[in-house]
């Protein structure tokens, strides 16, 4: 389907071990989806799966993207396609800064030898940055090299925020950040929330959703959607825990 | 005589394409393979060598017969170097051209397949490049004649300005130094000879491009600099080589002389093809207040040898070597440098960054001496290395001795990765597996880099990302 990313009975693991048992998910453009879920639930081996990390293997299903199957495609590949994923744990590359590592990913995006206008590029960092609310001076330091975790996980935004994707996939955004850094990088997250591009927060704890308002909630237990439902979903999660969950399914 | 096997196969599974194309041989002058006396008789000849150049070369043949193989070097591969199958002279003849429209076709259409832009040629203050054994082209700009500097091939500088040559000619690096000088002080035919006068700072970097082109020819070029009181000069090396299935030697000699408050910078980018021995022997003696700086990227190449040194001969002399190797598969660099304190507060700074791909090999040989009756004397040593892929290996051995109090040396190592983390960082935002690795090896080397010419930053980045192109299954 046009607009959509969609999840088709998708099953996945690592090291022979299967975590995504015939999962189904749909995220439209223009909407904000959460997954809620223990830990090992399966939440974070859905992100590496979609974004096609090579230690994990999919042994089933499909996902597409605008209707397009991307499961075939090199990392990059999916990237350039328009899928985005916000690390929960980003990498350190020393010695590249922030505006080259971002020239460098949309000079990948154009054809050969085809290179970004420098003006234009620092017109177009610079604007994002503002509306991020993100100091200038933190382009020119080294991509997450001895970045507090606030500061990591800005930085994401910021690069999600430039490469323009369709769909993002921001996994544990929250983790590790302070209350202050939460707010921030929700603000960034919202600013960036249109009909061009659909959403999909990963989070272990409502209190992100209280920042980042969703849509849709579902509900991950054992590397399956087994609820879903309105934003309040959340809080009632909050309230009576995921054994409620858990009970409910057994109940069923 | 049986055919003996080289005892390590170069793994040549490298995109080196832009170095893989020569054209015919056409040489007026060859010397034909292996070395003896009427070698050395047909290059004098050949080049119509003054007496105490002859003299010279022959004393120079004797010490290189007679000296071994130096057993203390990094690898065995040197074994594999077949001194009789090599051609040890080569010339297209006559004198260096003056102007670009004197320069052979053949010669011209090289260049334009090296991407050595026609803009930068504009730049440069002076060419001289040099095509196999004589420089093909050479032209300085008035403005630098005018101010009485000489840059010219060193057969035009022992030839014509004997009496500044002739002193400092081989007294930087003796010819017994090691085989290899021997070698090239038997043989040597090309490199520049560049002399700045008092005062003088010369404004654009001086410049040279080397390049082999012959099968199974050995290049032997000769440099001497000599920057005279408070004079400055840069000087530019850069060599490509096109890529032959049979081994190729290239032992250069570079000699640097920095008088009273001299400076004097050296640059070498070299990518040479993965069948290349190149065994340089480079050494600067620095005077009171005077800096040489080494500045040394090496790719390519079989086996690289190469640990420019800078003896601090006077007070206050500064010394600094920067480099920057890799090796890819099939490929050993062995680099380093060496720093001889023997004034008083003199200092030296070492920064050294190595990457090994694939089977490629990076060794750090440093040796910094600062004997005892020295006061004040400094050094700073930095090793850094770069693994890419687990077959990957690398060897530091700093060797430095510091005697006496008052003396100070600092020394650090780090080993990094590029993880499977890092590229799949990058490759999630858009870049290809080869790029994402071009841009790590590109930060790890940055902070080196922007301490160089531009144009100089610019072919080593270019340098990198075909080097990761081809690195990347």
């Amino acid at each position: 389907m046009k607009n959509t990313l969609e999840i088709k009975n998708l099953r996945a693991g690592i090291g022979g071990t299967e975590i995504l048992h015939s999962l189904n998910l749909t995220v439209p453009k223009g909407q904000v989806h959460a997954i809620m879920g223990k830990n090992g639930s399966g939440k974070s081996t859905l992100a590496k799966v979609m974004s096609g990390h090579p230690d994990y293997e999919v042994t089933g299903g499909d996902v597409l993207l605008d209707g397009e199957s991307i499961l075939g495609l090199e990392p990059d590949v999916r990237a350039r396609a328009g899928l985005f994923m916000a690390f929960q744990y980003p990498s350190e590359i020393p010695g590249v800064t922030i505006a080259n590592f971002l020239r460098a990913a949309l000079n990948a995006r154009r054809p050969e030898g085809e290179e970004v206008d420098a003006v234009e590029f620092y017109h177009h960092l610079y604007a994002k940055m503002d509306l991020l609310k993100i100091d200038r001076s933190f382009t020119s330091r080294a991509v997450n090299d001895g970045f507090s975790g606030g500061e990591k996980k800005r930085n994401e935004i910021l690069q999600m925020a430039m490469l323009e994707p369709k769909y993002a996939v921001l996994d544990e955004t929250d983790s590790g950040l302070d209350i202050d850094a939460l707010k921030i990088v929700s603000h960034g997250v919202n600013s960036l929330r249109g009909p061009k591009l659909g959403i999909l927060v990963i989070t272990h704890y409502q209190r992100l959703l209280d920042y980042i308002v969703p849509d849709v909630v579902h509900v991950m237990v054992g590397g399956q959607i087994v609820k879903s439902g309105p934003k309040e979903l959340a809080l009632e999660l909050e309230k009576k825990g995921y054994d409620w969950v858990e009970k409910d399914l057994v109940a069923a | 005589m049986s055919e003996t096997e080289p005892k390590e196969k170069p793994d040549l599974a490298i995109d080196q394409d832009i170095g893989n194309f020569s054209y015919p041989e056409d040489y007026a002058f060859d010397a034909g393979t292996g070395l003896t006396d009427k070698t050395i008789d047909y290059i004098c000849d050949a080049k119509d060598d003054p007496d105490w150049v002859r003299e010279f070369r022959k004393k120079a043949l004797k010490v290189f017969q007679q000296k071994p193989l130096p057993t203390h070097w990094a690898s065995q591969d040197l074994q594999n170097i077949h001194f009789d199958d090599f051609r040890y002279y080569l010339s297209k003849g006559a004198k260096s051209k003056r102007t670009w429209d004197e320069v052979p076709d053949d010669v011209k259409r090289t260049f334009e397949r090296l991407g050595i832009p026609e803009k930068e040629r504009m730049f440069l203050a002076g060419v001289e490049a040099q095509f196999d054994s004589e420089a093909a082209y050479s032209n300085i700009k008035k403005a630098v004649e005018e101010q009485g500097v000489i840059f010219v091939g060193s057969r035009e500088g022992l030839k014509e300005h004997p009496e500044i040559f002739r002193p400092w000619f081989g007294k930087v690096i003796p010819t017994a130094d090691n085989k290899f000088s021997a070698l090239n002080s038997a043989v040597f035919s090309g490199g520049s000879f560049i002399y700045v006068p008092k005062g003088v700072k010369v404004k654009h970097p001086l410049q040279a491009y080397f390049r082999i082109n012959a099968e199974n020819f050995g290049q032997f070029e000769r440099t001497l600099i000599i920057v005279d009181e408070g004079a400055e000069v840069t000087y530019m090396e850069g060599c490509t080589a096109p890529k032959f299935d049979s081994v190729t030697l290239h032992s250069a000699v570079v000699e640097l002389v920095a008088l009273k408050g001299a400076k004097i910078q050296y640059i070498t980018v070299q990518n040479w093809s993965p069948n290349v021995f190149n065994l340089v022997t480079k050494r600067g003696i620095a005077h009171e207040e005077a800096e040489i700086k080494w500045i040394d990227c090496n790719i390519g190449s079989r086996l690289t040898m190469k640990y420019p040194g800078v003896v601090l001969k006077g007070r206050k002399a500064r010394g600094e070597v920067l480099s920057i190797a890799l090796a890819n598969n099939g490929q050993h660099q062995d680099t380093g440098a060496k720093m001889i304190h023997a004034a008083d507060e003199t200092s030296s700074n070492i920064i050294s960054k190595s990457i090994s791909i694939g089977k490629g090999r990076a060794t750090y040989r440093g040796l910094v001496h600062i004997p005892r009756h020295l006061k004040g004397c400094k050094n700073n040593t930095e090793c850094d290395a770069l693994l890419i892929n687990t077959d990957s290996r690398t060897d530091t051995y700093p060797a430095i001795v510091t005697r006496g109090e008052g003396n100070s040396v600092q020394h650090e190592a780090s080993v990094s990765k590029v993880s499977a983390e890092q590229i799949f960082y990058m490759q999630q935002r858009g870049l290809s597996e080869g790029q994402a690795m071009s841009l790590s090896v590109n930060g790890f080397v940055n902070d080196l880099v922007r301490q160089f010419p531009m144009e100089y930053s610019v072919e080593l980045k270019r340098l990198i990302d075909l080097e990761m192109e081809g690195s990347v299954g």
